[in-house]
């Protein structure tokens, strides 16, 4: 629709402009105050304060890990429910689900009673190969992961179940199997939304707080990832943790923009 | 035992298709009929893209149950929509089908080569689907169909969806290849020409059944479907014959010349049809009072539609039309003379194959 035929509708009306513009207030904000409230003077020692470097080494090496995981479980799973039809289909759609709404706390929680020390599966994989998750870097990215995990495995299902199915049937008449259709046919056609799926993954992973603090804890240099540290530096240094906030916010734009410029701008 | 046997039954809840067919290498079979008649599940079936409920196919010997998957079937598939890959390019596309069945990177990208100049769009080797038109992507899926060496090649529609100029050179090409082609081609088309100028035999579907086989000329001339006469432009209707009365199953009687007896059908050319406003005298016994349903302009012709009961075509004369002011809603007569009428069974040419 262009403009001059939506004008003739007549003038957008105010009940809609007034809370569309308190919207956009709310939203933007707090935004330009973090920015207008950063200690610029400072600034550059302390983006390269060893805390900082180390809690923003930590995040995207946990965030980008937990992204890989997400895309080597997630990828199948969303294949499994985009292309095979089996009892109880719904239902695992459903429970992939849960983790969305979860608060993170619950989720920390949950990992412990999994993976904890005493845990159902962190018991026996203590005993047997003497390996114990909580509390460690492992921790975190397993958090992030169960946490990111649902946004991948939902925006890719969406992506897979966007192809035309025709293009299976071509590739199954030409002489594919189902592994080179999904490998040959599948993901490269669902190529945008996997990736689109992956940012949201990771800007889910690199902003998580909950899950982490709780089954993984808050040690600098292991588990503080940056929310952790943006957290910690808020209670002795308000300015720490608004230059912490700051960076958190150019990385993730910064991504956002580059693989949006990269698989979903100049794919069409 | 023919190249081809399929008895393909598929039971829905809404339709059944339980068709027979048979083919020798060589033979390009268009299948018509009107929309909802089977054609794309038989095409389907025979692909092993939906399970068949009961029947059996056989082709060059090997018997397809229902567990040989599409990919154990040897099949090549031309598609409405072309179903080009959209992320590779056309020789890319044309290699899927070799590399799939094991031949080397290089071996397939060469086969498909070949191919792409075979079809004439050789140059556009290195094209995304996206960069091609309508005409030169179905030139790449025929390539792509034919590049992996099929026994049985389906197509379904393959020009309905182009222009209509570009349907008319595509449609001699295609000739070309199918008759190049060793295997058994099935052509599901909804266009007559199609079915005149590619095909060596056609199967007439309706509702699910073979309703006439025979080849194109035949079906052409003796239609004994509603579908296939208006597609022919026949008029066709249906009877019981008592040496030369045709007592047609609207209750009207019609003369003809030719004696018959039994379940028949007789049809008469839209351009045998004589059209006034009074009612006819004279020795003309063949005559109806009917209402205009449309006119329209059928090459040097006008083409009348008639409401008459039953549905009639009447060529006329522009000058005449507007002598008679032929317009949607009025009413006038039609006749046709005895001599003008076709008759021929219900039975005998139903079923009569050149392979039977």
């Amino acid at each position: 629709m262009n403009r001059s035929e939506s004008a003739t509708l007549g003038r957008a009306p105010l009940r809609l402009l007034i809370p569309a513009g308190l919207a956009l207030v709310l939203l933007l904000a707090p935004l330009t105050a973090l920015v207008s409230r950063a200690p610029w003077a400072s600034l550059p020692e302390r983006l390269v304060a060893p805390e900082v470097l180390d809690a923003l080494r930590l995040s995207i090496l946990t965030a980008t890990v937990a992204s890989v995981l997400c895309l080597l479980l997630g990828l199948p799973l969303a294949w499994l429910l985009a292309r095979v039809e089996f009892r109880g289909a719904s239902l695992v759609r459903a429970l992939v689900a849960v983790p969305l709404v979860l608060p993170p706390v619950v989720a920390g929680v949950a990992l412990l009673a999994a993976f904890g020390r005493n845990g159902v599966l962190g018991g026996p994989l203590r005993d047997c190969c003497g390996v114990s998750i909580p509390f460690t870097t492992a921790a975190v990215v397993l958090a992030q992961t169960f946490v990111a995990l649902p946004f991948v495995v939902i925006s890719i299902e969406g992506a897979l179940r966007a192809i035309d199915r025709q293009y299976d049937d071509v590739a199954a008449v030409l002489g594919a199997d189902r592994w080179t259709i999904f490998r040959r046919v599948s993901v490269p056609i669902a190529l945008p939304g996997i990736m689109a799926g992956l940012v949201l993954g990771w800007a889910r992973a690199l902003g998580e707080f909950g899950a982490t603090i709780t089954f993984a804890g808050n040690y600098p240099g292991t588990t503080q990832t940056m929310p952790l540290a943006v957290y910690t530096a808020l209670q002795a240094d308000p300015d720490a943790a608004v230059v912490l906030s700051l960076i958190l916010l150019v990385v993730s734009i910064a991504v956002l923009a580059l693989l949006r410029e990269r698989w979903l701008g100049g794919a069409r | 035992m023919s190249y081809l046997e399929a008895h393909v039954v598929v039971r829905r809840p809404q339709h059944v298709v339980d068709v027979r067919l048979e083919a020798e290498p060589g033979d390009v079979v268009a299948v018509i009929g009107p929309n909802g008649a089977g054609k794309s599940t038989l095409l389907r079936a025979l692909a092993g893209l939906i399970p068949m409920t009961d029947g059996s196919v056989t082709c060059n010997g090997d018997r397809w149950s229902d567990t040989w998957a599409p990919q154990d079937r040897n099949i090549g598939m031309v598609f409405q929509q072309q179903l080009l890959f959209p992320h590779l390019d056309a020789a890319q596309n044309v290699a899927f089908g070799p590399r799939s069945r094991g031949a080397g990177r290089r071996a397939s990208l060469g086969v498909a080569r070949e191919w792409l100049e075979r079809v004439g769009v050789g140059d556009l080797a290195d094209r995304r689907p996206a960069q091609l038109s309508g005409g030169q992507a179905q030139r790449v899926s025929i390539a792509r169909a034919l590049a992996t060496d099929p026994t049985l090649l389906l197509l379904d529609e393959p020009l309905s969806a182009l222009d209509v100029s570009v349907a008319m050179s595509l449609r001699i090409e295609l000739a070309g290849h199918l008759a190049a082609f060793g295997g058994v081609s099935i052509l599901v088309t909804h266009d007559a020409i199609d079915a005149m100028t590619i095909a060596n035999r056609v199967l007439v579907l309706d509702d699910g059944r073979v309703a006439q086989t025979g080849t194109p000329h035949e079906v052409a001339q003796r239609p004994q479907t509603d579908h296939v006469a208006k597609l022919v432009g026949l008029n066709v209707l249906r009877g019981r014959s008592r040496d030369t009365d045709v007592n047609l199953d609207d209750g009207t009687v019609m003369a003809t010349t030719t004696p018959a007896e039994g379940e028949v059908f007789v049809s008469f050319s839209p351009a045998a049809v004589a059209l006034t406003l009074d009612e006819p005298t004279g020795s003309v016994r063949n005559r109806w009072h009917g209402t205009v349903r449309s006119v329209v302009p059928h090459g040097p012709a006008v083409r009348v539609h008639l409401d008459t009961g039953a549905a009639l075509l009447a060529d006329v004369t522009p000058g005449s039309a507007t002598r008679l002011g032929l317009v949607p809603g009025r009413t006038v007569w039609a006749a046709v003379k005895a001599t003008e009428v076709v008759v021929y069974g219900a039975d005998t040419a139903r079923l009569r194959s050149p392979h039977a």
